[in-house]
């Protein structure tokens, strides 16, 4: 009974966790792109006149798409119409299950993983539900039967096939140096140190194996410059049909495919919630010496770790996203089949060659 | 490979470029916040309705009809902005003055904002410089198309 107790109020935290920074990624979004092109940036929606930096903005976009009209368009298929965001959606907000946020936690005789589940094949979940994820943008731009979104989706299949390969090889080289594919594995043996006092993450084991999984994952979020199946400034993409509720879910979906990827890159590359040289029971200097640490405390600390990275990476693909322009699509299959996948595969060798010498 | 070598390298200076744009902006927005007056500002924004631009003096703004000596339009009523008009929003009606020296006057002179495309060439035209594009009214909408008609009473000032 307690143990489903737990697990509910884990998955009501996360996806607290999860929607809460959607929302106001939507609102980072517009204020990075402002600083970074010299203006201002949303500031205006105020509740009694207070207006925070325009905090409040994420709250006045989200109720004016719920009460808008929820068109279906008459020439539609009208019930894939209406399944495709949901599907789109859904199959983005369940990751989150498979993330872990912190180490355990010890309350009394009990143990509770700061993660909803920790599956043994955790890796192959997270890149089986973001996969997915694309049938909702194929479905939609079928589904409403305009020429414009059967090209956007379109573009999104032949966007998922030339970066699915890499994303998935470029992971190989990371599974063969932390032998597991849970997730909550590869983040402990992440915590070990390299020569004594480097941390071992993935980015040290696996640079080549993080820029291809970088890259292929900024294709995955489908947003500039991988924006193909949208398109915006020639066919508007696989949402032209959709309004309100339904558009947004499109949109959030695009917010929380960034959260996801870079909770993914941060765990499988940058430690997790690994603090550099932070054990259980508190950091042990490379250089000698300890700052022995009481137990919530440390938990604190690799929560604050976790989020702090996580942050990061939305931030820089923010920055990506107003910084490039948009890959031609022969470009980005370019891109996907000669440049990543070779890459990949040379990681996977060279991985394995050095491995084998260091035995 | 090569050549994809050096699109990375290129790739990289555009991100440089941007996060050197958002962390110097970010620092003077952040002295800002902290009450620290720098000559630099974060953003180039003028938030308008609080933060007005000063309009150049030959910005053309809000026609106005200037009065004369007397309080009177200084309009003769000849119709020579009527004519130039190119959007055939001025209407001038005239009629006799019995002074002499003026002969005319203008009974009615009513200007369509809705339709003005504020070339100004009705002030280029105008003899007596009667009619000016000197406001510096910028903000007139109305809620329907008469409230954009404008007659003698509205335009004289």
């Amino acid at each position: 009974m307690i143990e489903v107790l737990i697990v509910l109020v884990k998955i009501v935290c996360a996806l607290v966790w999860f929607l809460l920074l959607t929302l106001y990624l939507t609102w980072v979004e517009r204020k990075e792109s402002a600083v970074i092109q010299d203006r201002i940036g949303a500031n205006r929606a105020s509740i009694f006149g207070i207006r925070i930096l325009g905090l409040f903005q994420p709250f006045a976009d989200a109720i004016k798409m719920i009460f808008k009209e929820d068109f279906v368009p008459a020439f539609s298929r009208k019930f894939l119409h209406t399944i495709a965001p949901f599907i789109s959606f859904f199959f983005v907000a369940i990751t989150i299950t498979a993330v872990p946020f912190g180490d355990s936690i010890r309350i009394g005789e009990r143990t509770i993983t700061l993660q909803i589940l920790d599956f043994n094949v955790g890796l192959l979940f997270v890149l089986a539900m973001l996969s997915l994820g694309i049938y909702g943008i194929i479905l939609s731009g079928w589904a409403s039967n305009n020429r414009y979104t059967l090209v956007g989706g379109l573009r999104g299949a032949a966007q998922l096939i030339s970066y699915e390969v890499a994303l998935g090889l470029s992971l190989i080289g990371l599974i063969m140096v932390y032998p597991s594919l849970k997730l909550s594995n590869i983040v402990y043996y992440q915590g070990e140190l390299l020569f004594g006092f480097l941390p071992k993450w993935g980015i040290i084991l696996q640079p080549l194996g993080f820029i291809v999984f970088f890259f292929a994952a900024l294709a995955e979020t489908k947003r500039v410059p991988f924006d193909l199946p949208e398109g915006e400034s020639e066919i508007i993409g696989f949402f032209t049909e959709y309004s309100g509720l339904k558009w947004g879910l499109f949109m959030m979906t695009d917010f929380m495919e960034i959260i996801v990827v870079s909770a993914l890159v941060t765990t499988l590359f940058f430690g997790g919630w690994q603090v550099p040289w932070l054990a259980a029971d508190g950091f042990h200097w490379p250089w000698g010496g300890e700052w022995l640490l009481p137990h919530w405390l440390t938990i604190v600390f690799q929560v604050a770790a976790f989020n702090i990275k996580v942050f990061f990476f939305c931030w820089l693909q923010i920055l990506i996203r107003w910084t490039y322009p948009r890959f031609r699509y022969d470009q980005l299959m370019d891109m996907g089949w000669k440049l990543l996948i070779p890459l990949s595969l040379v990681n996977i060798v060279g991985t394995g060659v050095v491995m084998r010498i260091l035995q | 490979m090569i050549k994809a070598l050096g699109y990375f390298i290129e790739i990289i200076r555009g991100a440089l470029i941007t996060s050197r744009h958002f962390f110097v902006n970010m620092f003077f927005h952040i002295l800002k916040v902290m009450g620290i007056k720098t000559k630099r500002k974060g953003a180039v924004t003028f938030q308008y309705p609080e933060q007005r631009k000063e309009i150049a003096s030959r910005h053309r703004s809000l026609h106005r009809l200037v009065p004369g000596e007397d309080g009177k339009p200084r309009c003769v009523a000849c119709m020579l902005c009527a004519t130039v008009c190119p959007s055939e929003c001025i209407y001038v009606e005239a009629a006799e003055d019995p002074e002499l020296e003026m002969q005319k006057y203008p009974a009615q002179f009513i200007i369509d904002i809705g339709r003005c495309c504020f070339c100004g060439f009705c002030v280029e035209a105008c003899p007596e410089d009667a009619i000016r594009m000197d406001t510096g009214t910028i903000e007139f909408a109305g809620y329907t198309r008469d409230d954009l008609v404008y007659d003698l009473d509205k335009l004289l000032r």
